[in-house]
């Protein structure tokens, strides 16, 4: 629509740019055009909303009470006078003519463009399930949600909200400073997972609970339930039902393309857009939330203002092209340091430097590709933030700082305090060193002078890092300094992802009542983010073994066998195993098996070395079905996959044999029934003779029984295994009772002591045999004490896994995802 | 992350996978398949085969962005398929993306050598 050519106007009629959507784009578009040239465009701007433009990440703080909205305005009315903007607010657009170059809005209003500026963000994405349109059920993108929610809290009550992202979280404290009681339901095992890894996750989890909001992580909501036509509350996937007076729905936004897509514009998850903000209409461009820009959609602000130039720079024609935008992440809820940014989910060419304070709740981890910064996560100091932020978006070289990336700015800026021994040697005497044991520089430089060459004999002679052992590198470095590189190495650690030993770890879990996984890697500063396929599993041992009936099992910390309770063979199958107690069976039992293994076509059954049948070749697909086969004939697993009780092998005995003294089958039954189901280090195998003859080879098992005539003689330690190791002579008792309760209590013993890994042979060498001896007979009151924690620990885990997954527990972990075939026609 | 052309298949919603676990999908003809969902909330697939001595993967013990194979421990990358450490080999990798909470599997990576059909065929 430019003028006629010829005719003689003093001002050419103005270029006329419409923009859809007063949001945060639409308008910082705008301002970015009057700067350049104000007078070039004739503006209108349509509004959904009935009001001006605000600052839509302060409705947060809004909704916490911590800002009013005119504390938020952006632009208020006299702006768009002074600046000659028409605003249409309250009125949205509802077509967009190409043909014509006009749009036209919900009133009926058409308005022609030379320009159109789509500008209309995201919409709240809505999950898909029974009661998510019921009075009661809002979201949260405008004022007019906040405004829900405020009126909700008026009257208190529960207040659920799904999704633990961002806005969630930011909606749930509201909610909660609105004295209402807030539960956060999240799909994922981790809050704000997208920003967070599994460690900082569980920082923000136990801050949050510690204000009193309920967390439920992995929990899939399944249905909103009413009452009168409201909403009541909501049911999980599993079953679990929580009531609420409002549901906040803040599960993700999808870029809002609907009005550009009815007009034909190219779109994917979000309008294309190329470098200037132009659409596939040369006169139709787009910013904001609602563009996909070189594959990629944005959710934050920080990128819209970078559009926001590349667009106006391309309309006021000097034109410089957006490029893409990293991005970083705040939590903007008081109280919490929180930052994020970058990609932190690392790689293989990547390494992490990670750092974990654990008495100031702090945890920092830089992740460095080839010498640059590509990501960050940061709690409880982020002081530093900003500054791994800009060496990310400026691609800094960093192998100069390397070593002092990790302490931040102030350590790692100046030149002479990259090295971090450097930091250390930078420190006063009398600086603090050992926050819990008070110990100070002064004092551990003088314990290492006078003798004390490694971190033990530090820890034991002034008991600096002796306690939480955060400062363990600290003193490392004053070793290192005051002895020039002369340090011994001290004993193994559990794996590379702690510098903790084994004993250190088991010793902290009870000491620091540790109880989850997460929480043993923050407490005890692992340096990997989720472990690695050695600690996860003694980690989850270990805590099992500390906190019976407390701790929640964790099968993703398990080796496959026992994540599926049977044996993994080298072509993928598997093998399955039936408890039989003492090396008994019967014709049902062994009808059972014969049936099973026709049934499942399994090629092989094998009498295995324990006295028990071993089916073979069996599908992952077919094991519950096996099972619930197997328990119907009344057998339970045989743990033959297990780091547990495995058989006890028996010999025929008294009741049989001429040379028996005692019924050493018996016995055998009598203590696999009393032991089945109990986790251990290792595997634990025993057995039973019935006379020193020793049929059932006794002397090689972790614990034996040979039956003489006057009682009971009790080995252990023995070992079949690659080193053949025989048993040593624990003690002799009299009575089946005293040999039973001397043989969990030893069991329990090396439950409570051995390493992850350890079987009892290696062990016992480790550990003296008079160091057991002296555990379980010194004290009158040691065995008793520890059959009863054994005891205790059975009510728990005497339980036949099998039962629980033939009766449908974890069938995703057997079933198929789904089948892939290839169409008829590729067939053909 | 470079955006791959093709046709996609549609195998399921994000929350059939637990995170730090995988599930396989077994196509006809072809090689097995895992997909993994780590620790972190990622998602990627590979064929369920150990370079080593063809161990399935998908049993494996997931941690950061790697899989620990159950036969022998070699440690295999979820995102290159190649194994870590001082071992050597390599899984291949099926370019997977999500949308609105459904993953998609490049099909022609999926079964190889056929040409993009007009429909995925799948059976759930
Ligand atoms: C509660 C909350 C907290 C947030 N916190 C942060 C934060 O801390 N940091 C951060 O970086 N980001 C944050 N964000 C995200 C940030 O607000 C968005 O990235 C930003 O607002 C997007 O700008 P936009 O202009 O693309 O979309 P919007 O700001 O949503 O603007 C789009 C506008 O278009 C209007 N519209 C839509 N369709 C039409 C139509 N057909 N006709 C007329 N008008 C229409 C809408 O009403 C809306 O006003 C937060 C968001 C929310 C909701
Ligand atoms: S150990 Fe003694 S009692 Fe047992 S079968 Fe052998 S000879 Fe008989
Ligand atoms: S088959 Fe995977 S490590 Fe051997």
């Amino acid at each position: 629509m430019n003028a006629p050519a010829g005719l003689d106007l003093p001002d050419p009629p103005r270029e006329r740019l419409v923009v859809i959507g007063n949001g945060m784009a639409g308008c910082r578009a705008v301002e970015e055009m009057l700067e350049r040239d104000a007078g070039r465009f004739d503006i209108v701007i349509f509004g959904a909303e009935p009001r001006v433009n605000y600052n839509r990440i302060m409705l947060s703080p809004v909704l916490a009470g911590e800002k009013t909205f005119d504390e938020i305005v952006i632009n208020s009315t006299e702006w768009y006078a002074e600046n000659g903007i028409e605003l249409v607010s309250g009125d949205p657009v509802e077509h967009i003519e190409r043909e014509s170059m006009s749009v036209v809005s919900r009133s009926g209003r058409i308005e022609p463009y030379d320009k159109l500026l789509i500008a209309t963000g995201s919409d709240p994405f809505i999950i898909p399930i029974p009661g998510n349109d019921l009075p009661g059920v809002v979201t949260f993108r405008d004022l007019d949600d906040v405004e829900r929610m405020l009126a909700a809290a008026e009257l208190g009550g529960d207040a659920v909200v799904i999704g633990g992202g961002l806005l969630g979280l930011e909606a749930a404290h509201g909610l909660s400073l609105r004295g209402m009681k807030v539960t956060v339901v999240h799909l994922m095992p981790t809050l704000m997972e997208r920003q967070l890894d599994e460690a900082a996750g569980y920082l923000l989890r136990q801050e949050l609970e510690s204000r009193g909001h309920t967390i439920l992580t992995g929990a899939n909501t399944k249905t909103i339930h009413s009452i009168e036509g409201r909403v009541a509350g909501i049911e999980l996937e599993d079953g679990t039902r929580i009531k609420a007076d409002i549901v906040v729905v803040a599960a993700g936004i999808k870029p809002s393309i609907g009005l550009a897509k009815a007009a034909g514009l190219e779109c994917e998850r979000g309008i294309m857009v190329d470098d200037h903000m132009v659409t596939s209409d040369p006169d139709i461009l787009a910013v904001g939330e609602c563009v996909q820009h070189r594959g990629l959609c944005y959710g934050l602000v920080a990128p819209l203002w970078e559009m926001c130039r590349a667009l106006a720079d391309y309309l006021t024609d000097t034109p410089s092209g957006y490029l893409g935008s990293v991005t970083s992440t705040k939590l903007k809820v008081s109280g919490i340091d929180l930052f994020s940014a970058g990609d932190f989910s690392g790689g293989a060419d990547c390494e992490d430097i990670v750092m974990r304070d654990a008495s100031r709740g702090v945890y920092k981890r830089v992740v460095v590709k080839g010498n640059r910064v590509v990501g960050a996560v940061l709690y409880g100091d982020t002081a530093d933030g900003n500054w791994y932020f800009d060496l990310l978006k400026k691609e800094e070289d960093i192998s100069e700082i390397r070593e002092a990336l990790i302490f931040g700015q102030a350590f790692a800026s100046g030149g002479a305090l990259a090295d971090p021994n450097a930091a250390v040697a930078a420190l006063s005497d009398d600086a603090e060193i050992c926050g819990c044991n008070g110990v100070s520089k002064g004092r551990v430089v003088q314990c290492i002078e006078t003798g004390a060459h490694s971190l033990d004999a530090v820890r034991s002679q002034c008991k600096a890092s002796a306690s939480c052992g955060s400062c363990s590198c600290l003193v490392e470095s004053l070793l290192a300094l005051t002895l020039g590189g002369k340090v011994e190495s001290g004993p193994k650690t559990m794996c590379k992802c702690t510098s903790f030993t084994h004993d250190d770890v088991r010793h902290l879990i009870l000491e620091k009542g540790l109880k989850l996984i997460p929480q043993v890697m923050q407490e005890l500063h692992w340096t990997t983010p989720d472990g690695c396929s050695s600690c996860r599993p003694a980690l989850n041992y270990y805590l099992l073994c500390a906190w019976p009936g407390e701790y929640e099992d964790d099968e993703k910390s398990r080796f496959v066998n026992e994540r599926l309770h049977a044996n993994i063979q080298k072509d993928g199958t598997y093998s399955v195993v039936p408890r039989f107690f003492g090396g008994i069976t019967n014709p049902k039992e062994l009808r059972a098996i014969a049936d099973v293994v026709e049934k499942y076509d399994a090629p092989m059954v094998k009498v295995t070395g324990g006295q028990r049948l071993d089916i073979f070749g069996v599908k992952k697909e077919d094991l519950p079905a096996v099972w619930a086969d197997l328990n119907a004939a009344g057998m339970v697993s045989g743990h033959a996959y297990g780091k547990a009780l495995r058989t006890v092998k028996t010999c025929v005995g008294s009741e049989w044999c001429r040379f028996g003294t005692q019924d050493s089958t018996g016995l055998g039954v009598k203590l696999e029934r009393l032991t089945w189901g109990s986790y251990m280090p290792h595997k634990f195998k025993m057995a039973v003779s019935g006379c020193p003859r020793n049929c059932a080879e006794a002397t090689i098992k972790d614990f034996g029984v040979i039956c003489v005539d006057s009682g009971y003689e009790l080995h252990v330690g023995g070992n079949g295994g690659i080193h053949l190791r025989g048993t040593d002579l624990l003690c002799k008792v009299e009575t089946e009772e005293e040999a039973m309760e001397t043989c969990i209590a030893f069991i329990q013993l090396y439950r409570e002591d051995g390493h992850y890994l350890e079987r009892t042979a290696p062990w016992i060498v480790r550990k003296g045999l008079e160091w057991i001896k002296a555990q379980l007979f010194d004290d009158p009151g040691a065995i008793p004490a520890l059959a009863a924690r054994f005891r205790l620990s059975q009510t728990f885990w005497q339980v036949d896994p099998w039962a629980r997954r033939a009766a449908g527990a974890h069938r995703n972990l057997h079933s198929h995802l789904a089948e892939i075939r290839p169409l008829a026609v590729e067939n053909a | 992350m470079s955006e791959a052309y093709g046709t996609w298949l549609d195998i399921g919603t994000t929350t059939q996978i637990e995170p730090g676990s995988a599930r396989t999908l077994p196509v006809a003809g072809g090689d097995e398949i895992a997909v993994f969902h780590t620790m972190r909330g990622e998602f990627y697939a590979l064929v369920n085969t150990c370079p080593h001595k063809q161990g399935p993967l998908s049993q494996g013990i997931v941690h950061g962005d790697s899989v620990s194979c159950p036969l022998h421990n070699w440690r295999i990358s979820l995102r290159t398929g190649e194994a870590l450490g001082d071992d050597q080999g390599c899984t291949p990798t099926i370019p997977l993306k999500i949308d609105s909470g459904r993953l998609f599997l490049l099909r022609e990576a999926v079964i190889p050598g056929k040409a993009p059909p007009l429909a995925p065929a799948l059976a759930a």
